[in-house]
């Protein structure tokens, strides 16, 4: 059997970022079923968070490719 | 072992070859004084047209009621202008940044629904050379409106600092902080861009062809499977679209973020 590691790594790399955008839009979802008039302002501020725990598994499929 | 040093190996053993970074690599459509014009340099000035055209003919008319072209234009900018400028950068100071605002999201949208669109089907973005010129222009303006509203030094303090720490615990935030918001913040905004049009483009190139080596390659039992990739496929194509919106939306949502950042009180 033949293959790259780089592979397994990212994905256990990609657990990481997976469990923390899963923690994020919980409380997302929380916010917005106990207070709906405040979903535009949790919008950003959800997706700002998705953008930055996403950013290690991008780093990640980068390093992957690279490495 | 990399991956694409295992990808060359399945090539020469006459087995599937799996699509990577070298799926990216296109040879030039055209040479223009011995520089080689590929299809994502064709497709920035595409993009840039296309969006400047648009608002071109939707701001001309300038009607009292407005038509269905002038609608739409209006709809669109005001969305920009108010749920990413005002919203984020405060109702004070927004304005001058709304037409940057607005067109680098139109832009970066156009751009990545190129890998979408039937024909073209290459997200300009995927390319990483193409993402770091938007990061590094990004990256001149924050810092330029900070050094502008606070002076040199008390931009790097503004930056550096944060309120209401003090002693001898600075020594160790001034230098990590120095290092995230002025150094790697360019560098994670670009490749955010970058990887999702680059992950998303290979998952569709690994199910297309994937799917075509199953149906046509591969043995009676794997055919249906092959079916199964390609319906996969069009599943993900859709999720893309998603992806590349979502993508084009956080790009300026950053960028409004490090302008409202740099703009900022000491606080």
């Amino acid at each position: 059997m033949t293959g790259s590691l780089n592979m397994i790594g990212y994905g256990l790399a990609a657990v990481g970022p997976g469990i923390g955008i899963g923690l994020i839009f919980a409380a997302y979802i929380n916010g917005v079923a106990r207070q709906p008039e405040a979903q535009s302002r949790l919008q950003s501020i959800a997706i700002l968070g998705f953008a930055l725990a996403e950013a290690l598994a991008i780093i990640g499929i980068a390093l992957a490719f690279v490495l | 072992m990399t991956i694409a040093g295992s990808i060359v190996r399945t090539a020469e053993e006459g087995g599937f070859v799996a699509p990577g970074p070298g799926s990216f690599d296109l040879p030039p459509v055209f040479t223009v004084g011995g520089v080689g014009v590929t299809k994502p340099m064709l497709l920035l000035v595409l993009a840039a047209v296309v969006v400047f055209w648009f608002f071109f003919a939707a701001a001309r008319q300038r009607a009292m009621v407005p038509g269905k072209l002038q609608y739409a234009g209006e709809t669109l900018y005001s969305s920009v202008r108010n749920g990413l400028g005002r919203d984020i950068i405060g109702s004070k100071d927004f304005m001058p940044f709304v037409p940057y605002l607005v067109t680098l999201f139109f832009f970066i949208l156009l751009s990545n629904w190129f890998g979408s669109i039937p024909f073209i089907q290459f997200p300009t973005f995927s390319r990483a050379s193409m993402a770091y010129a938007l990061a590094g222009m990004s990256w001149v303006i924050y810092n330029y409106v900070g050094i502008r509203r606070h002076g040199f030094l008390g931009y790097l303090k503004l930056q550096t600092v944060p309120g209401g720490v003090t002693g001898p615990i600075l020594v160790l935030i001034v230098p990590l902080e120095f290092f995230s918001n002025l150094l790697v913040r360019p560098v994670t905004l670009a490749l955010r861009l970058f990887a999702n049009m680059f992950a998303g483009h290979i998952l569709a190139l690994l199910f297309a062809t994937g799917g075509e080596y199953l149906l046509i390659h591969a043995s009676l039992a794997l055919k249906p499977v092959g079916i199964l990739a390609w319906i996969l496929a069009i599943a993900i194509a859709f999720l893309e679209l998603l992806v590349q919106f979502l993508q084009a939306y956080v790009f300026t949502l950053l960028n409004a973020m490090y302008i409202s950042g740099a703009l900022a009180e000491e606080h």
